[in-house]
C-alpha cells in the first residue's frame, strides 16, 4: 500500500496553505474544469436524464455483480484472455509479478491507472527488479519528481511547467543543457521522444479500466494521449488492472456512462481515445499483444455492498468532486494523504484504510454540496461523510476535547429552553463587544480561526429569535 | 477457499435474499440479451444532415474533415499530403475498402501494407463507422486495419463512407453485433475523437501527445457498390 500520510491532514493542510508553487498551480483547477464542464452539459439538453440512466445502470450492475463479473469472466476466457482474481492489494501484486517473471519481463509501460497507485504497484516491481515507466505525462512527471497522482484525472495538477522543465532537465541527461524549454510544447515533445522508444521496448503493458463489459468480456479505457494504446499494443503482454465494481452489463450501458464521463471529468464530449479491448491478438491480426490478463480486484470494495457507502461503488472516477471542492482547491490533492483526494477520497479512503486513519478526511467538508451536485453518477457525498463522522464519534477516534464540546452542545440541544438562553447570550455579548467593528481580529477559544482571517459578529440576533419577529409579518 | 470464491461469497452475502437467485439470473441474462439503449441524444434525420454534423464535430475535436464524391480519394489524400508538405508514402493495412482506392499510374504515392513499426510518418486507415454525436470515428482491430496503424505514424488519414456514419454509438453496437455475432469482438475497438492531446502541463492544451498530431478524416458520399460488397465481406 502506498505510504498513508492522511492521520497528518491538519498539519498538511496547514503546510499546503503556505506553499506558493501550489497555490499558484491550483488556480487552473478552479478556473479550467469549471466552466468547461458547465459548457459541455449546457449542450447536451439530456444530460440530467443520462444521469439517472447512468446511476440506474450502475445501481442494476452492483445488485448483481457477482453475476456479471462471472459472465465477463467466462466471455473474457472464450476469447483467449485470462482473468485473475485477488482479495487485496498482495494478492494482485503477485499476479502482476508471475506474469513478468513468465516473460522475463524487464520494463513495463503503464497506462495511467489509480488502482495500480492504491496496491503500489511501482514500488513492488522496482523492488523486484523490474522497471514500471508510467506513460500519461502527468504521471510520467510525478515519478520523475518520485510522487503520487494529486488529482485522479490530473495527477500532475500541483507541478508548474518551471518545475517540469527542471525535472526534465535533470533527467534527460543526455539531451543538450541548453535546449529551449520556455513553452509546454517543447515538453511535450521531449516526452514523446523519450517514451516512444520505451514503448517499443517494454516487455509487458499495464492498463488500468474505465469499464468491464460483461456481454462481451471486453475491458476499456479513456485517454486523451493515446498513451494507454500503445501502452496495451506494442508490448507482448497487456496486463489490464481493474477493481470489481468496474462492471457494466453492456456496451449501450458503457455509452451511457461515457456520455456523463468526458463531460463531468475535462468538459470533452468524448475522450480522444475510447478503447475497447477483447482478449489478445487473432490468429489473423498483424499487432496486438499475444498475452491478455485481466486482473479482478477486490481490496475492500464487496464490503462495501449492502452497506450506508455501497452508492460509493458508482464512482466512475471523472474527478468533478474534487474540481468543484473548496476545500480540494485550497489545499490540494496531496493534503489528504493517500491515494483518493477530494470528496470521493474522503469517502473512499476511510473504507480502504481504515476510519482510525482516514478519519480526518471526511471531517474536511464544508458540507457545501457541490459534490454531489455536479457528481454524474449521483453519490450523496456529504451524507456519506455524515456516515463516517458518526462512526468516527461512535469509536471514540475524536479528540477528547472536541468529544466533550459535542456532547454539551448535544445536551443543550435537547433543552430549547437553555439552549435559546445561552446563544441569545452569546450573541448579544459579542454584538456588545464588537460594536464599530462588528468582527473580532482575536476571540476567546478561536485562535486557529481568527489566525487566518477576522471573526465576524453576530448580527440581527439568532435564527429563532429573527423568526420570531418575522414570520407574523409574512403570515399577515 | 480461492479468491475468486472468496470474492464472490462476500457479493453474494450483501445481496442475498433480496431476490431468488433463479429471478437474479433472469434479469442478468435479460439485459445482457436485450441490451436496451437507454437516452439517446437527439440527432438528425437525413443522410446528408449526419455527415454534415459528423464533419462539424469531428472538427471541433481537432480533426481535419474533406469530404468527397466516390471515385475521388486518391486525389484528395494526395492533396492533403502536399499541403501538409509529407512525403507521397503511405502506411495501411490490407483493407479491401482502402485497395480499392485508384491511385493514378504514375506519381501515386508508396504504399506499405501491414502494421506500423513507428518509422511512418503518414498511416491510412478505413473507419468502420463514423458518429455523428461527437464526430467520433470508430475503428476495428485486424490485418485489414492494423492498430498500430491508429496511433504511431504522425499523421492518420482516415477513410470513412458516408453512409457508414450513424447518429450514436448505440447504433454502431448493433452493427458490430452483426458484424462479429455471438457476442464476439475484435481484438480492438478504437473511438477516436480528434489527434492525441495533453492537458496535464498546467492545464494547457497542447496536441500530439503520444498518438497522431494531426487526423485526417475524408467522409466519402455515395459510396460504390463495391465498397459496399466489401464491407458486408
Amino acid at each position: 500500500m502506498v505510504e498513508v500520510h492522511s492521520p497528518e491532514f491538519k498539519e498538511n493542510s496547514r503546510k499546503a496553505l503556505k506553499d506558493k508553487q501550489l497555490q499558484r498551480a491550483l488556480q487552473h483547477v478552479r478556473g479550467n474544469f469549471i466552466d468547461k464542464r458547465a459548457k459541455s452539459i449546457a449542450d447536451l439538453p439530456e444530460f440530467e436524464a443520462l444521469r439517472d440512466n447512468a446511476r440506474d445502470i450502475k445501481n442494476h450492475a452492483l445488485e448483481h455483480l457477482d453475476l456479471y463479473l462471472e459472465a465477463y469472466e467466462e466471455r473474457v476466457v472464450a476469447q483467449g484472455g485470462h482473468v485473475h482474481w485477488a482479495r487485496d492489494s498482495i494478492e494482485a501484486r503477485g499476479l502482476v509479478l508471475d506474469i513478468c517473471r513468465k516473460v522475463n519481463a524487464k520494463t513495463v509501460t503503464k497506462g495511467k491507472s489509480m488502482i495500480t497507485e492504491e496496491i503500489a504497484l511501482n514500488e513492488f516491481l522496482e523492488k523486484n527488479g523490474i522497471t514500471p515507466i508510467e506513460t500519461d505525462l502527468g504521471e510520467y512527471i510525478i515519478q520523475l519528481r518520485g510522487e503520487h497522482p494529486s488529482h485522479i484525472i490530473a495527477p500532475a495538477v500541483h507541478v508548474t511547467k518551471d518545475q517540469v522543465a527542471e525535472d526534465f532537465k535533470k533527467a534527460h541527461t543526455h539531451l543538450p543543457p541548453d535546449r529551449s524549454m520556455d513553452e509546454p510544447e517543447n515538453l511535450l515533445l521531449e516526452a514523446r521522444g523519450i517514451l516512444r522508444e520505451k514503448f517499443i521496448a517494454a516487455d509487458v503493458g499495464i492498463t488500468g479500466a474505465n469499464f468491464l463489459v460483461a456481454e462481451t468480456g471486453t475491458s476499456v479505457i479513456v485517454t486523451n494521449e493515446g498513451n494507454g494504446d500503445l501502452t496495451q499494443t506494442l508490448p507482448k503482454v497487456h496486463i489490464v488492472m481493474a477493481s470489481i465494481e468496474k462492471i457494466v452489463p453492456t456496451l449501450e450501458d458503457m455509452s451511457q456512462i461515457l456520455r456523463v464521463l468526458a463531460r463531468s471529468a475535462t468538459g470533452q464530449e468524448m475522450s480522444v481515445y475510447t478503447t475497447l479491448s477483447t482478449g489478445p491478438k487473432r490468429k489473423t491480426d498483424v499487432d496486438g499483444p499475444e498475452q491478455y490478463h485481466v486482473i479482478l480486484l477486490d481490496n475492500g470494495r464487496s464490503n462495501m455492498l449492502g452497506t450506508e457507502f455501497q452508492d460509493m461503488l458508482r464512482c466512475i472516477r471523472c474527478g468533478a468532486c474534487m474540481n468543484h471542492c473548496p476545500v480540494y482547491h485550497s489545499v490540494g490533492g496531496h493534503a489528504y494523504g493517500w491515494v483518493y483526494p477530494g470528496p470521493m477520497g474522503a469517502v473512499l479512503t476511510p473504507q480502504l484504510i481504515g476510519v482510525d486513519k482516514g478519519g480526518h478526511l471526511p471531517n474536511a467538508s464544508t458540507f457545501c454540496g457541490r459534490c454531489e451536485e455536479v457528481c454524474p453518477m449521483r453519490i450523496p457525498l456529504p451524507k456519506m461523510m455524515r456516515h463516517w463522522r458518526e462512526r468516527e464519534f461512535e469509536r471514540h477516534l475524536m479528540p477528547s476535547g472536541q468529544r466533550r464540546y459535542l456532547q454539551l452542545w448535544a445536551w443543550m440541544a435537547k433543552r430549547p429552553a437553555i439552549y435559546r438562553l445561552a446563544t441569545n447570550v452569546v450573541t448579544t455579548g459579542m454584538r456588545i463587544l464588537a460594536i464599530g467593528r462588528g468582527r473580532f481580529k482575536k476571540f476567546l477559544m478561536a485562535g486557529s480561526w481568527t489566525a487566518e482571517r477576522d471573526l465576524p459578529a453576530p448580527q440581527g440576533g439568532t435564527f429563532v429569535s429573527q423568526w420570531k419577529r418575522q414570520r407574523p409579518e409574512q403570515v399577515r | 477457499m480461492s479468491s475468486k470464491a472468496d470474492i464472490l461469497a462476500s457479493i453474494r452475502k450483501a445481496t442475498k435474499g433480496r431476490k431468488s437467485a433463479a429471478q437474479r439470473r433472469k434479469d442478468v441474462e435479460a439485459r445482457i440479451s436485450e441490451h436496451p439503449a437507454g437516452v439517446l441524444p437527439e440527432g438528425p434525420r437525413t443522410l446528408a444532415q449526419k455527415t454534415k454534423k459528423f464533419a462539424e464535430k469531428a472538427k471541433l475535436a481537432a480533426a481535419s474533415v474533406d469530404i468527397v464524391s466516390a471515385g475521388d480519394e486518391a486525389q484528395a489524400i494526395s492533396k492533403w499530403l502536399r499541403d501538409h508538405n509529407l512525403p507521397q508514402t503511405i502506411c495501411q493495412g490490407s483493407d479491401a475498402r482502402l485497395k480499392k482506392i485508384k491511385w493514378p499510374r504514375r506519381g501515386g504515392p508508396d504504399i506499405k501494407t501491414g502494421p506500423s513499426d513507428g518509422s511512418d510518418l503518414v498511416g491510412l486507415s478505413h473507419g468502420f463507422a463514423g458518429i455523428s454525436e461527437s464526430g467520433t470515428l470508430v475503428l476495428t482491430s485486424g490485418a485489414q486495419n492494423p492498430t498500430t496503424i491508429n496511433f504511431l505514424p504522425e499523421n492518420h488519414i482516415v477513410v470513412v463512407d458516408a453512409k457508414d456514419i450513424e447518429n450514436d454509438h448505440e447504433t454502431v453496437w448493433q452493427r458490430l453485433r452483426r458484424r462479429y455475432k455471438n457476442g464476439k469482438m475484435p481484438r480492438t475497438v478504437n473511438m477516436i475523437t480528434g489527434p492525441s492531446r495533453s492537458g496535464d502541463i498546467e492545464q494547457t492544451l497542447i496536441m500530439g501527445a503520444h498518438g497522431p498530431v494531426r487526423l485526417h478524416i475524408i467522409v466519402v458520399k455515395g459510396a460504390t457498390n463495391a465498397a459496399r460488397k466489401s464491407r458486408r465481406a
